[in-house]
């Protein structure tokens, strides 16, 4: 008792849902950039989620937990997102001119991420010049885990923190994408 | 415990081929279109305030058969549902589909919703905008009507 709904109907009905601004989170799957599959997604706020090949499914629920329920794939509210991330991706774009919306993180991540966003490209940092650029010396392992949670990776570019002693430690994305990205900003060689 | 909302895109995607599906057959498929995007819209609309993900099917049929009632009050003054849109196999629907031309509109929805969508007269009393017990009576008065027309 269903109907094929065509993709013209399909995408008329998305794209009016974002502009009568009736969604908690716009977003949409980016296959096959240089870094792998990433999800993006979009409030009326600002990018509020990256993800590294994410699973539709486990992403979607986390999307409607934290940020509300009405969550739908558009393409749309996501384009300049896009845009700026293939910008970055081929070399030709060293600062992003998004808004970022964090307002779901708790306090001390957030002031840890505004930090974060003053780290420029092709610099990196440690976890404990971090820790003590926001007042608390001794936070480096919290730090650690602020960056491993960081909702909006590569604007939030939580891969120019590496560890005291010039290892790379860890990522999100697996250590192979932060080594990526460090060497296209030229941070390594 | 009652099962969570989902996310907006599973809601959607479960149950848009079915309601395109309805109101294609109610509607002719071009006037279904745009009553596709109202009848999700309005659930878009409405999302927030559901306080679990039970009954989503019943519950955007009723938001479509709504939307239909609406398109019918508003092109037909005297009431009488529009032309059927030529579709092909279904079941329930269908078979009830003929059956039901000659009706008056509500008992016509009653009827409809009841044995060819197994909604509940609760639900259906809130497509039509007014009472469960109302709703019964539609279906039953519409029931009678038809079992009188087959003699």
């Amino acid at each position: 008792m269903s109907t094929f709904v065509s993709p013209a109907l399909d995408e008329r009905f998305r794209t009016a849902a974002a502009a009568e601004g009736l969604l908690d989170v716009a977003y949409d799957i980016l296959t096959d950039t240089a870094i792998g599959d990433l999800l993006v997604g979009v409030s009326d706020r600002g990018v509020c989620r990256i993800t590294f090949d994410p699973e539709p499914e486990v992403e979607l629920e986390r999307l409607a937990r934290l940020h509300g329920p009405r969550v739908l794939r558009v393409s749309k509210p996501v384009e300049r997102v896009r845009i700026e991330l293939e910008e970055y991706l081929a070399g030709s774009r060293t600062h992003f001119d998004l808004d970022v919306d964090i307002r779901v993180v708790p306090e001390f991540h957030r002031v840890v991420l505004e930090e974060l966003a003053r780290v420029g490209y092709g610099s990196t940092t440690t976890y404990g010049a971090l820790a003590a650029k926001t007042g608390h010396p001794n936070a480096a392992r919290a730090v650690g885990t602020v960056m491993n949670r960081n909702p909006v990776p590569i604007v939030l570019p939580c891969h120019r923190v590496i560890g005291a002693n010039g290892s790379l430690t860890g990522y999100g994305g697996g250590l192979a994408r932060k080594e990526k990205l460090l060497r296209l900003e030229g941070a390594i060689f | 415990m009652p099962a969570a909302v989902p996310p907006f895109e599973t809601f959607y995607e479960t149950h848009r081929a079915e309601v395109f599906g309805f109101l294609g057959r109610r509607l002719g498929r071009e006037r279904a279109e745009d009553a596709f995007q109202e009848t999700f819209l309005r659930a878009l609309r409405a999302y927030p305030r559901l306080e679990h993900g039970e009954h989503l099917r019943a519950w955007v049929l009723t938001i479509a058969s709504r939307i239909v009632v609406d398109l019918a009050r508003r092109q037909r003054p005297q009431g009488e549902l529009p032309e059927l849109g030529s579709e092909d196999d279904r079941p329930a629907f269908e078979e009830l589909a003929p059956l039901t031309d000659g009706l008056p509109p509500k008992e016509r929805a009653a009827v409809v919703l009841r044995y060819g969508y197994d909604l509940g007269y609760d639900e259906i009393g809130s497509a039509l905008g007014s009472t469960e017990a109302a709703a019964r009576q539609a279906a039953s008065a519409g029931v009678r009507r038809l079992r009188k027309e087959q003699q």
